[in-house]
């Protein structure tokens, strides 16, 4: 009997992304050196294409294919499109400054596509193998990135603690993967869920399992106390790859968790809840706090990660489909600013310069208003203060909280996000009221300038759109169910 | 078209006029920025004496009402309107800001268009605090509000002004967030609104109003300020640029008073009740107790700051001794204040500008050179310290007035304030102004010029006109203040 072919349709963006991929790396060598260029802008075609191909694709009705270890719904299709978005922007954001640094070779790209693949399947996954394959893809071409300046010490040694620890989390999941394939039989994540339901909730076994899987997923978002690569993988890393980083990966991991805790297991959510509040305040406690001792801004961004991921799980801990829209909302807003704040490190860095040092903002309102203006946005955005979206971030994942009655919980993450306000608020200091050491002047591709303004402005001007793009979060997650 | 859109265009037009005003650009075209600051702050004024000739005096009802979806997954509407006591405060924000603009003109010499932008934005967000009637949008307008504040200080401030804004913004933003977890609790009791009205219906039991009302009461007390929360008035103003100085003192400050009136009274009013001797005692200490600190100040500004948090606890006495007189007496205190106030602010800023020092002892026989500016802080002076026929006599009067209705023992420590007011800007001004000319500076002093004699002028006749003849302002509020104490005095409790 002819097995089946299955239906490749709903695959066809990560399919072609990857043609894509192997396509660049084939012209890659043949291309000289100064018509490098090109390979960049296949890379902004394939993306493009990705979302041309999603786009087409919103419209059919959601389904499964590859006997059931894909799956297409609206929750994917908004991850992918985001995840698109980001990508396009952090490779507009970075041409010119691995241009600079020697680093402009096609497999840059080519891992940057990788990983978008990887991302785009953890969105798809359906299966705990498409999940985990999802996750070591993309995890593996971030290894690669983080070591692309490979004569950097600094690099080095960031992508060997990032590779360790790394390889440690995803063996965590896997191990935690494979108590529930004992349990239950299945790796199929909709059968899992049955057969969760099945069990009993305080199972040991299960709670066993549950704890491996939530530390999995807390060591692939940076949440404490499984924090610890964090700060050094954001500092180690050529600007560029930590700006990849610390934006798309967000978003899949957003996906992680729906896919894991809440499409298999969230008959346990009466576990997981007190988990991951305990991961949430931690985390908010954790990096806010060290945020305020550091000097280097990418350190600081990266304990400001952290802290922002607390607040992610405030919006998970309540499991609800209100909470996960909020988490959704926040954890989408947290990579537009992240993508901004780490575009404007780049945009101040030039040949031989790096922006990294939180002084190298000093006077920067006299050096450029305008870029000072977006970089003031940018952080208000970060501490969550109105009129900034990332307000109406916070405002979502807080009353995600006081719907299930967590009153203590909410108190304790605007206390944290107040402490917060202080680092990111000094960023404003500095630019604005403390005069320049340095007054090279700021210069920039045209298209950089304009889309970091973008960046920067939509944080403001998307005010009144707020509750469209809400209501796109809350159909997104309506899909899983 | 444009009568439906009035409150909105209050807000925007001004937040407009800062954007314009940052596009002229850098320094070179300063005078370009001051005087389409000048024109957006006139025309918003203008706006906003329509907005008061079409009011009608005679209903509680929200007025110019404009109520439009925003985020319709959690109900948060556009939804403006203004009451009796909102107009009187959204006239004295326009009016407050062409003052400052007009202060500012020769005195602002660097980043003159970020410095007039910082204004008129802060103008229009100020504007939308006094007329949200949707509480996120309430706090997304009050909020807003410490970021152009918070680079006013910072940028144009004195030599500390880097802790002083950063002391401001932290301390104040850690009051509000208390707040956010209030109104969301109140979303979930409200049946999933954000609206205010509906707020002031929602029954809630004994222990969630007291917890609601400690939780506004972080937000407001912190902006009032009421004693012990007020540590970061005295440096925020005497850092804060003059114009800086007489918005926090004019406007921001009514800020805080105004949230009482909106929220806690009508929403919480068991809670107001039990809550009213703690309330009355911490606004007595800051009558009192303030009142005694503000005599030992050498600091001009850190003196108009500290009789500031003095007269602010007139306002709260006010409103918490829960009749006529008391809370009208403290809205006619909150509007009088932000004159005498600005006007103090002003006529230091004035001296300031001359000789760069805000030291009492620096001065001294002013008089004898500025015989204009002389009398002019004069009659701000005695305005300051209730003095019959002006302005600050008005809200005084009604607030000891009303909390002698209530306990005599109130009213008399209230009425310290005329003694202890009277000392401390008396005392100063003999300091300041009266003597023989001692120092060289002080003989190379010039009197005002026309500008100056302007802004002061305009002020005398508020603080006048209001002292002589406060009936427009007290019937315009009238019908709704009573309206107020109707919803505070209804039981609430399941």
């Amino acid at each position: 009997m002819m097995p089946e072919i299955p239906s490749m349709w709903p695959a066809l963006p990560e399919i072609y992304v990857c043609a894509m991929g192997c396509l660049i790396l084939c012209v890659d060598l043949f291309v000289s050196k100064q018509a490098r260029t090109v390979i960049y802008w296949l890379s902004q075609v394939a993306l493009l294409g990705a979302a041309a191909l999603t786009l087409s694709l919103l419209m059919t009705p959601a389904g499964m294919t590859f006997s059931g270890m894909f799956v297409h719904d609206s929750l994917s299709n908004v991850i992918k499109l985001a995840t698109y978005l980001i990508v396009f922007f952090v490779f507009v954001y970075s041409r010119d400054y691995i241009r600079e640094r020697g680093m402009f070779r096609g497999e840059y790209f080519v891992l940057g596509l990788f990983g978008v693949v990887g991302m785009m399947i953890m969105a798809s996954a359906s299966h705990f193998l498409t999940l985990y394959l999802g996750l070591e893809l993309l995890a593996l071409s971030l290894y690669a990135m983080v070591a692309f300046q490979r004569d950097s010490a600094q690099a080095t040694e960031a992508a060997m603690k990032y590779f360790v620890l790394g390889a440690i989390s995803s063996g965590i999941l896997l191990y935690g993967m494979s108590i529930l394939y004992g349990l239950t039989g299945t790796l199929d994540i909709a059968d899992v869920r049955q057969a969760v339901a099945r069990m009993e909730a305080d199972d040991v076994v299960l709670i066993f399992s549950l704890v491996f899987v939530i530390v999995g997923i807390a060591f692939k978002l940076g949440a404490v106390p499984f924090h610890m690569w964090v700060p050094d993988v954001y500092h180690g890393a050529p600007t560029s790859v930590t700006l990849y980083i610390g934006t798309a990966p967000k978003i899949a991991g957003f996906a992680l968790v729906m896919r894991l805790l809440v499409g298999g297991l969230e008959d346990l959510a009466v576990s997981w809840q007190d988990m991951l509040t305990i991961l949430a305040v931690l985390s908010m406690a954790v990096g806010n706090v060290i945020a305020i001792a550091q000097t280097n801004i990418k350190r600081m961004l990266a304990y400001s990660s952290i802290s922002h991921m607390g607040f992610f799980f405030l919006g998970v801990v309540n499991a609800t489909p209100n909470g996960y829209s909020s988490a959704l909302f926040y954890v989408l807003v947290y990579a537009v600013m992240s993508l901004g704040t780490f575009g404007m490190v780049i945009l101040l860095s030039r040949s031989g310069f790096e922006a990294e040092r939180l002084d190298d903002f000093k006077g920067l309102n006299q050096r450029s208003p305008w870029y000072a203006f977006l970089m003031l946005l940018l952080m208000f955005s970060m501490a969550g203060v109105p009129p900034t979206i990332g307000f109406y971030a916070k405002l979502l994942v807080i009353q995600s909280v006081i719907e299930v009655g967590m009153i203590w919980l909410a108190i304790l993450a605007v206390l944290f996000a107040v402490i917060g306000v202080y680092y990111y608020i000094r960023v404003v200091k500095l630019m604005y009221f403390d005069d320049a050491e340095d007054n090279t002047p700021i210069g920039a591709s045209l298209d950089m300038r304009v889309l970091i303004g973008v960046n920067g402005l939509v944080l403001l001007l998307a005010m009144p759109w707020v509750g469209t793009i809400i209501d796109v979060c809350g159909r997104a997650v309506a899909g899983i169910y | 078209m444009f009568a439906e859109h009035l409150l909105s265009v209050c807000i925007w037009l001004p937040i407009v006029g800062g954007i314009v005003v940052l596009a002229t650009g850098g320094d070179q075209n300063a005078t370009a920025a001051r005087y389409l600051g000048l024109i957006f702050t006139i025309a918003t004024f203008i706006v906003t004496l329509l907005l008061y000739a079409d009011f009608n005096p005679h209903t509680a009802a929200m007025q110019f009402v404009e109520n439009r979806p925003w985020i319709d997954a959690f109900s948060i509407r556009y939804h403006l309107g203004i009451d009796g006591i909102s107009v009187l405060l959204i006239l004295l924000t326009s009016f407050c800001t062409v003052l400052v603009v007009i202060a500012g003109w020769s005195v602002i010499q660097k980043k003159v268009g970020q410095y007039l932008a910082a204004f008129l934005i802060m103008e229009g967000l100020m504007i939308g605090v006094f007329s949200a009637l949707d509480a996120i949008l309430f706090y997304v307008f009050w909020e807003s509000t410490l970021i152009p504040m918070f680079v006013i200080i910072g940028l144009w401030g004195g030599p500390n002004r880097v802790y002083a804004t950063i002391k401001f913004f932290l301390y104040t933003f850690l009051g509000s967030v208390l707040m956010l977890v209030a109104f969301i609790y109140l979303y979930y009791q409200a049946d999933r609104t954000f609206d205010i009205a509906t707020f002031h219906q929602v029954q809630l039991g004994e222990n969630a109003q007291i917890l609601i009302f400690l939780a506004l009461l972080a937000a407001f007390a912190v902006k009032v300020p009421m004693w012990p929360v007020h540590t970061w008035l005295p440096d925020a103003h005497t850092e804060a640029p003059t114009g800086g100085s007489v918005i926090l003192a004019a406007i921001l400050l009514k800020m805080g008073a105004y949230g009482f009136l909106r929220f806690s009274l009508p929403i919480v009013p068991d809670a107001s009740h039990q809550l009213a001797g703690f309330m009355i005692a911490l606004s007595l200490i800051a009558v009192v107790y303030i009142g005694l600190v503000t005599l030992m100040q050498d600091d001009m500004k850190k003196l108009i700051a500290y009789s500031s948090i003095a007269h602010m606890g007139f306002v709260t006495l006010g409103f918490f001794i829960f009749n006529t007189q008391g809370i009208e007496g403290g809205i006619i205190q909150m509007i009088s204040h932000g004159f005498i106030s600005g006007a103090l602010f002003l006529c230091v800023g004035v001296l300031y500008d001359r000789l760069h020092s805000r030291e009492i002892k620096d001065y001294g026989g002013v008089a004898n050179r500025m015989p204009v500016f002389a009398s002019f802080m004069m009659l701000f002076a005695l305005a300051n310290t209730g003095l019959p026929g002006t302005s600050g006599f008005v809200g005084e009067f009604l607030v000891i007035l009303g909390s002698y209705q209530v306990n005599v023992w109130y009213a008399v420590l209230a009425a310290t304030t005329l003694v202890l007011g009277a000392a401390y800007t008396l005392w100063m001004y003999k300091r300041v102004i009266f003597g023989a000319v001692v120092k060289d500076s002080v003989a190379a002093l010039e009197d005002v010029t026309p500008r100056e004699i302007l802004f002061l002028g305009l002020l005398a006749i508020a603080v006048l006109a209001m002292g002589l003849w406060p009936f427009p302002f007290l019937e315009v509020m009238h019908v709704s203040v009573d309206h107020l104490l109707e919803q505070v005095a209804t039981k609430k409790v399941i």
